[in-house]
């Protein structure tokens, strides 16, 4: 009788298994959209305001002159960042996704390798006005390299480096830095009774990546080979990653606590006058925020080793950004395209940009005053001259979460006082690599 | 008609358990079979939009899981150390102090209550509100216990960082431990107010001390509940996700990388789902043959005990 039932059990749980595993599988991408359900559509918007309130109160009022002009009516769903990517990987997965979403520029290639998202040939961009009308950089950004993009530039965005205007004043510093030496000068002066010469968020893996993919830039090296590969213990990738954690370790511009930062307590810390300086991007709102006056702070292009910002050893900063995207089995494809299309026309691109205080991808709609003014302007100009998009490869997380750890680690090494050394630089990032290996 | 009656007879128990039985099976036993499934696979990002057709990999995920002389398998053997120091630590401590406490709350005396509400607080917070406000107390600069420790104790020279390096293990297992063991206070109170007192009148009368007393009569008593206590806590805390999540983020220290938090690093942050679900079986495979051993272990005692 036992026997008999537990027979019974496992002949359950197998045959429910078998079922679930092959009607798994999504309901497939392969056939690509139709056109089934053409008055409506569902947006899933990345978190771009102060909070997900804000974004409805800045993207609802123009939902409805889409609606207004198309007849389509849009759900929309704005996603708080820590929860938009697993959000997609369900979509993905399942196959219940939304038509239209917004992605981190980052993501594009490795959402691309899943095969999920319509890919944007000629015939799909001249849908929505043609591949020109956008900034070269932004486009690098939206896949692997020689495929078709799997998604168009939405929100474009720049490091740039903001600094204190009174504690420069107080050191005698008359004009932010514009090489690396002269901002561990500029530091050296200032870091002294509990002050600080620049923040980091040394805990926060993205932006450890940010800021040494745009060092290794400048030392030569890409964080990859031209296959693809891991190239991560490269001199130039070890040099620049050294002189990072050197801001710390050597320079000691950088207060030790900083290690831990990872909730954006060196914005704070700016803010409440503890450090002159910090790389970032469109960092205005936050400092308003805590209590800061536009006057109080000023903002200039991210330091480079001699000469000015450019391309090639003189970029200076990762080009960051949003991009839109469409879900390959989406049931209103035209409508989908008519909203990308509607997303990205000069007018939007300049109202939601301005709102966002982010830089619009698309070039006609950067000739507005707004994105003149001294802040967006050194933004502007950084990502029409001299930013470039992070590795495109399906990878890239990885990437991110190794080497950003490895990053991580160093910062805790030298704010416990332990020596960082070109070989221990080189052995965190060797580390990096073998993981990547896996 | 007698064979009918009693299939009727035997039947009915099965056929009301059948709409628990369902649900159960869906709730649980899919998802967990589903993982054994994957774990089988080569999940990656490119195969995700299409997982039932992704290729198979036969053991290579658990190959490359249990090879503990390249990276991957040797930092899942690390974790799985750090994983076991920390949960018999934490279910140690938590057993001690809710026992403790439990054992002196039964003394009669004002503001019993208040103190018996106050310890349970920790276990009514929400996780992430009460973590989060760890994290911010264990803060270099600016945080609570640093400034209690250094500033006015002086007890250390320089100010420690609790969420990096080697002291990240003993700020996770504080944590751990104080929202933990009010659950432990609290089983073991509701255990305590079976034993008669006569018990204890009667030792009383004997000459028996406080001490002799917890020794010869509380404790056994609250045998059978500990039983099941500790393997709760030991399952719990070797599961805990949350706790190093909120307080260290994506990538947690080495001295405090936990299974679930490695396992989560290894398959959502890394997209690789498949070598993820063969660390998740694994670990699966590890709490049911240590609770299976547990359980047989601690019930035979108790049977020889008993006879």
């Amino acid at each position: 009788m036992r026997i008999l039932r537990a027979a019974t059990v496992t002949a359950t749980v197998t045959a429910l298994a078998a079922v679930a595993a092959g009607c798994g599988g999504g309901s497939g991408f392969g056939g690509g959209g139709s056109d089934d359900s053409p008055r409506s559509l569902t947006y899933w918007a990345s978190n771009q305001g102060p909070n997900v309130e804000a974004d409805k109160k800045i993207l609802g009022p123009e939902l409805k002159k889409f609606e207004r002009r198309t007849g389509i009516k849009v759900k929309l769903e704005v996603i708080p960042w820590p929860e938009l990517l697993n959000r997609i990987l369900a979509a993905t997965t399942s196959g219940q996704g939304p038509d239209v979403l917004n992605i981190g520029n980052t993501w594009s290639a490795s959402l691309q390798a899943t095969g999920a998202l319509l890919s944007w040939d000629r015939k799909n961009f001249a849908a929505i006005g043609g591949r020109d009308r956008f900034l070269a950089p932004a486009l690098d950004a939206t896949g692997a390299a020689g495929k078709d993009p799997a998604a168009v530039p939405l929100y474009s965005l720049a490091y740039a480096l903001y600094y204190n205007k009174r504690m420069f004043q107080e050191a005698g510093i008359s004009k932010p830095p514009a090489t690396w030496d002269e901002l561990v000068a500029d530091g050296k002066r200032i870091a002294k009774d509990g002050k600080w010469g620049l923040g980091a968020e040394g805990g926060q893996l993205t932006n450890n990546i940010h800021q040494a993919f745009a060092l290794g830039k400048q030392h030569g090296a890409d964080f990859f080979d031209a296959a693809g590969k891991p190239s991560f213990t490269s001199d130039g990738a070890v040099a620049a990653v050294k002189q990072y954690i050197d801001f710390m370790a050597k320079d000691k511009i950088i207060a030790p606590g900083n290690a831990e930062y990872g909730q954006n307590q060196s914005l704070r810390d700016f803010a409440t006058g503890r450090t002159a300086m910090v790389l970032w991007q469109a960092a205005a709102t936050t400092f308003s925020a805590d209590g800061m006056k536009p006057g109080d702070w000023g903002v200039a292009p991210v330091p480079v080793p001699s000469g000015t910002p450019g391309t090639g050893r003189q970029i200076n900063s990762m080009l960051a950004g949003i991009n839109i995207a469409v879900f390959k089995n989406t049931r209103n494809l035209r409508g989908a395209q008519k909203f990308v299309r509607f997303m990205t026309s000069d007018a939007e691109q300049r109202l939601l940009n301005k709102a966002y205080g982010s830089i619009p991808p698309v070039k006609a709609a950067q000739r507005d005053p707004a994105f003149d003014r001294k802040d967006t302007k050194v933004l502007r100009e950084t990502l029409t001259q001299s930013a470039a998009p992070l590795p495109q490869i399906a990878e890239e997380s990885q990437f991110e979460t190794s080497v950003g750890t490895a990053i991580k680690d160093l910062f805790a090494d030298a704010a416990a006082g332990h020596p960082v050394t070109t070989a221990s630089v080189k052995a965190r990032l060797a580390k990096a690599q073998q993981q990547m290996a896996q | 008609m007698r064979g009918r009656a009693r299939l009727r007879r035997v039947g009915l128990p099965y056929l009301l358990l059948l709409p628990a039985l369902l649900l159960e099976l869906l709730v649980h036993l899919v998802p967990m079979v589903i993982g054994i499934v994957m774990s089988f696979k080569e999940l990656t990002q490119l195969h995700i939009a299409h997982w039932g057709a992704a290729p198979w990999k036969a053991l290579g995920n658990y190959r490359v899981t249990v090879d503990f002389d390249a990276p991957a398998g040797a930092t899942l053997l690390h974790s799985f150390v750090v994983t076991c120091a920390f949960s018999v630590l934490t279910v140690g401590l938590c057993w001690l102090l809710g026992t403790a406490a439990a054992i002196f709350l039964q003394e009669n005396f004002r503001g019993r209550g208040l103190l018996r509400a106050v310890f349970l607080t920790p276990y009514a917070l929400p996780v992430y509100a009460a973590v989060i406000t760890w994290a911010f107390l264990f803060q270099r600069d600016n945080g609570l216990v640093n400034h209690v420790l250094h500033d006015q104790l002086g007890l250390t020279g320089d100010r420690p960082f609790w969420l990096l390096g080697d002291n990240s293990f003993v700020a996770l297992l504080v944590v751990s431990v104080w929202k933990t063991w009010p659950f432990a206070f609290l089983v073991v109170m509701a255990a305590l107010q079976s034993i008669p007192k006569d018990l204890y009148e009667a030792a009383a009368l004997d000459g028996a001390g406080l001490i002799r007393q917890i020794r010869r009569i509380t404790l056994p008593s609250l045998r059978p509940i500990n039983q099941v206590l500790l393997l709760v806590l030991f399952l719990w805390s070797f599961n805990d996700f949350n706790t190093p999540y909120v307080l260290f983020g994506k990538a947690a220290p080495e001295a405090a990388d936990l299974l679930s938090i490695h396992i989560y690093q290894s398959s959502f942050v890394t997209w690789n789902f498949g070598t993820g679900s063969a660390m998740s079986v694994l670990l699966l495979l590890f709490l049911l043959v240590v609770t299976a051993g547990y359980l047989l272990a601690t019930s035979r005692g108790r049977k020889s005990a008993d006879a």
